[in-house]
């Protein structure tokens, strides 16, 4: 006869059970949670390859990866100077923001991307998530030759850098790699 | 519900009326009854014979039957024929997808051919015919069916398509009329039937060595369409497995919980 | 039975909730201290089953939802090509919902013929039983739109031939049919106009199974549960707490039917389902046979022993309505068939029939049974359990009532408990 304020082998039997099933039970919810996740179909379009064998100097082309537009930007020697003559202090986000870096690496032009002629970016502004328009010389869009959002004024420079209105960041670099010299695997 | 049937038959001891004579009135043969290593509750797989059975479907079926329902990244997926996912990205590869349309709007070449694009592991297997009415004319007017669920969509499943496969080539009764354009199959409804003998021994020549005969081909290739109905079946059971366990742990513990609570009552 | 609640808020968060919304009192007074007989049996498990099946519908298709797509062209895809293929554990959360239904009705047969044996339904449970038909009826509606769904061969054609039933009331008055049918169709056929429609419907009356569910309960809760013997409780030596009793009890039988649920979901998912539903819906294309799901075999079996078109679908109707009188056309004054050994026997007999008629609804029109030199055509079988089935309800009830001797009843339900020997079933 056990004691009342002992845990008899009934009570040990009780807590068993009620453990059993309350782990059953989350087992149980787990696939009802998950199914929510991305499925098989989304995931196998996670990643896309993309030639960029017909982009010209000069020239952006947008993609869509995952939904969003990317956009792929053939740069002119000039537009890579202006990008590379930027000093650290001049920048509103000093974080390179690129997934193949790690996250401290900072926005150095050469952190931007993998080859100074391409740049590859997530065509989303870090703002509230409008498409900026891409700056050319003959129609240029804010004062950095790079984008201007047309939602609420944000202006990025040649290596998307956030530099002038309410975007807290520069834009994404995805994860991407070079498959081959015309085509870009990114995701 | 013909599966259910035997439960129903033997609460009561009825036996049916079978069609007796069954050359007689042309009733389709019961199918073979083969074993297959995916029957049972541990059915699984096999890898080799899935892949062999992927050669036979793309070299023989896949020039009428559709697969819809299948994509290539799934011949790469675990439970299946366990291609890497290298090898089926290059199966999709060698695939011609038509293309989205170019930046000038065509979707035509200059000589009006439709403009196509290599595929890609997202994409489903392309279907035989642009559409239903060009697979009726390519076909003498029967539709080649879907092969995604086959398996599923067949009374019999496995044994009924084996024995369909394996049923050619034989002669009919006596007084049997076989149709203008058909063949004869007895474990087909009705014994005619559109298509004509798909396998033939060393239709395909199968890269690991095994003998291409029709039963190996056969064999081989309702494999892969059983893998392709259900695709999931290894995970299924080996899930089933540890929640069937799980369950009867727990079902002895609430058992016993029961018989404590309800022993101070008696 | 309803009495005092004797329920005390033990913390101050509780005593607060209690003065605004005594829903813990509800949950105590109900499923904690509420008195339930001490003798019930397995059979009385059921109806906690079956809350657990509706919960199980409900949440694994509000899931399935998610990714179906209730259109003509992509439904079959969508759930062939996306939640079996694609979607993580889709074909899990699909093989639960479609074998969940089966379960669902294999349980609520059970509830329902324990109700018949023990007489659930005599006086003062008859709103109970009337509530419990009306729930069998949301059941059936259910499972109907919800068959349509996937629009496989077999949705489809069920989906024609169900709904032209309504036609033969064209025989009634003229028009009348097929204007219900256009009506419901939404076109000139089944199509992508009732394939939605039935989708809304299908999500919709789970709710209203819920909200019936909830009378039932709270109609049973007046009396208190009947009990094998069919003898009233006298006191509270007859009864036992809900909790931690009859908690224990369902909690325990539940497992076991879970057992049975997952061998079928995880070892034999396409048993109790027809492969012509693997082939995506074709209006041109008839299925050689049209078989509805096992659960309605018995009335299909009872359609089709009628000839007559219009004749046929009012014995269905009739058929199902006529649950609705039995608390009335039982006479008998004891409620246990335990103690009725007539009834008892005609009732063992009714449920063969019901075997029968769903043997002979999942054969083809023109079976028939080999009895040495002769063959008997299925559909005699069928009439004769048609005919057994309504001479049960409308004949043999009211007549058995009147003529049987029943058994001498016990004293009380503590008695018989307290005693080692008994009379059992």
């Amino acid at each position: 006869m056990a004691t009342a304020t002992e845990p008899t082998r009934r009570d040990f039997l009780y807590i068993a059970t009620g453990a059993a099933g309350a782990i059953g039970a989350a087992f149980a919810a787990w696939p009802f949670i998950d199914q929510m996740n991305p499925s098989s179909a989304v995931l196998a379009m996670a990643s896309v390859e993309i030639d960029i064998s017909a982009i010209q100097e000069g020239q952006q082309v947008v993609f869509k990866w995952r939904g969003h537009p990317l956009f792929v930007r053939r740069r002119t020697p000039k537009e890579i100077a202006e990008a590379r003559a930027v000093s650290p202090s001049d920048l509103v986000d000093g974080l390179a923001r690129n997934a193949n870096l790690p996250d401290s690496a900072p926005a150095t032009d050469a952190n931007r991307g993998i080859k100074p002629e391409w740049l590859v970016l997530v065509g989303v502004c870090t703002h509230l998530g409008c498409t900026p328009t891409v700056s050319t010389p003959q129609s240029p869009q804010g004062s950095y030759g790079g984008w201007l959002c047309h939602c609420h004024g944000s202006e990025y420079d040649t290596a998307g850098r956030i530099r002038k209105g309410p975007a807290p960041q520069n834009l994404a670099v995805p994860p991407y790699s070079f498959a081959s010299a015309t085509k870009i695997k990114v995701g | 519900m013909k599966l259910a049937l035997p439960i129903y038959a033997l609460a009561l001891g009825l036996s049916l009326g079978t069609a007796a004579a069954a050359a007689d009135n042309g009733a389709a043969l019961p199918p073979k009854d083969v074993s297959w290593p995916s029957n049972g509750p541990f059915g699984t797989y096999d890898r080799g014979t899935l892949q062999r059975g992927f050669q036979v479907y793309k070299e023989v079926c896949s020039a009428c039957h559709n697969m819809n329902l299948v994509a290539f990244h799934d011949l790469a997926a675990p439970g299946g024929p366990g291609f890497t996912e290298a090898q089926a990205k290059a199966i999709a590869a060698g695939y011609k997808m038509p293309a989205e349309p170019n930046d000038k709007g065509d979707i035509f070449d200059e000589k009006g051919n439709r403009l196509t694009r290599p595929g890609i592991l997202a994409d489903h297997f392309p279907p035989a015919f642009p559409n239903e009415e060009a697979a009726r004319m390519a076909n003498g007017g029967a539709l080649p069916p879907d092969l995604s669920l086959i398996i599923k969509a067949r009374q019999g499943g496995p044994n009924y398509v084996y024995s369909l496969l394996t049923g050619f080539g034989q002669k009919p009764p006596h007084g049997f009329a076989v149709q203008e354009g058909k063949y004869y199959n007895p474990y087909f409804a009705g014994r005619n039937i559109s298509m004509p003998p798909p396998l033939m021994r060393g239709s395909v020549s199968f890269a690991d060595g095994t003998p291409s005969t029709v039963a190996n081909e056969a064999t081989a290739v309702v494999t892969y369409l059983a893998w392709a109905s259900e695709p999931n079946l290894e995970e299924r059971h080996r899930v089933g497995f540890e929640v069937m366990a799980f369950l009867i742990l727990l079902a002895g513990l609430l058992f016993l919980s029961y018989r404590q609570i309800w022993k101070d009552e008696h | 039975m309803a009495g005092q609640s004797t329920y005390v808020p033990a913390t101050g968060l509780s005593r607060w909730l209690d003065q605004r919304l005594p829903i813990l009192r509800l949950m105590h007074d109900t499923m904690t201290t509420f008195p339930t007989p001490r003798n019930l049996n397995v059979w009385y498990t059921f109806g906690g089953i079956l809350t657990f099946c509706l919960g199980v519908q409900i949440v694994s298709g509000i899931v399935l939802a998610m990714h179906y797509v209730p259109n003509a062209g992509l439904a079959f895809s969508s759930v062939e090509g996306g939640i079996m293929r694609e979607v993580n554990y889709g074909w899990l959360i699909r093989y639960i919902h479609s074998n969940g239904a089966s379960m669902f009705f294999l349980a609520v047969y059970i509830h329902m013929f324990r109700g018949l044996y023990y007489g659930s339904y005599k006086a003062p449970r008859e709103i109970i039983w009337i509530l419990g038909v009306l729930l069998y009826l949301l059941m059936m509606a259910t499972a109907f739109f919800g068959y349509v769904l996937p629009w496989g061969q077999m949705s489809f054609w069920g989906a024609t031939v169900i709904t032209s039933l309504f036609s033969a009331f064209d025989q009634l008055i003229p028009h009348l049919g097929t204007t219900i049918t256009t009506w419901l169709w939404g076109d000139f056929a089944v199509g992508d106009a009732t394939l939605n429609r039935f989708f809304s419907l299908h999500y919709l009356l789970p709710f209203a199974i819920a909200a019936v569910v909830g009378l039932h309960i709270w109609a049973l809760h007046v009396p208190g549960n009947n009990n094998p013997l069919g003898i009233d409780v006298k006191g509270p030596q007859d009864t036992v707490p809900f909790h931690p009793y009859y908690t224990a009890k369902d909690a325990f039988y539940l497992s076991l039917f879970v057992i049975l649920f997952a061998g079928f979901v995880f070892f034999a998912p396409n048993f109790f389902g027809n492969p012509d539903n693997y082939t995506q819906a074709n209006p041109l294309v008839t299925p050689t046979e049209i078989v509805p799901e096992w659960y309605l075999l018995p009335f299909y079996a009872m359609l089709r022993a009628i000839p007559q078109k219009l004749i046929g679908v009012l014995v269905l109707f009739g058929a199902l309505l006529t649950l609705l009188f039995i608390p009335w056309l039982d006479t008998s004054k004891v409620r246990s068939c335990r103690f009725r050994p007539l009834m008892k026997q005609c009732f063992w007999v009714l449920a063969l029939d019901c075997v029968l008629l769903g043997y002979v609804g999942s054969q083809t029109t023109d079976a028939a049974l080999n009895l040495g030199s002769m063959q008997l055509p299925l559909v005699w079988l069928a009439r004769l359990g048609t005919a057994y089935y309504f001479a049960f309800f409308w004949v043999i009830m009211p007549v058995v009532g009147w003529i049987e001797k029943p058994k001498a009843l016990p004293e009380s339900i503590a008695k018989p408990v307290l005693a080692t020997t008994g009379e059992r079933t």
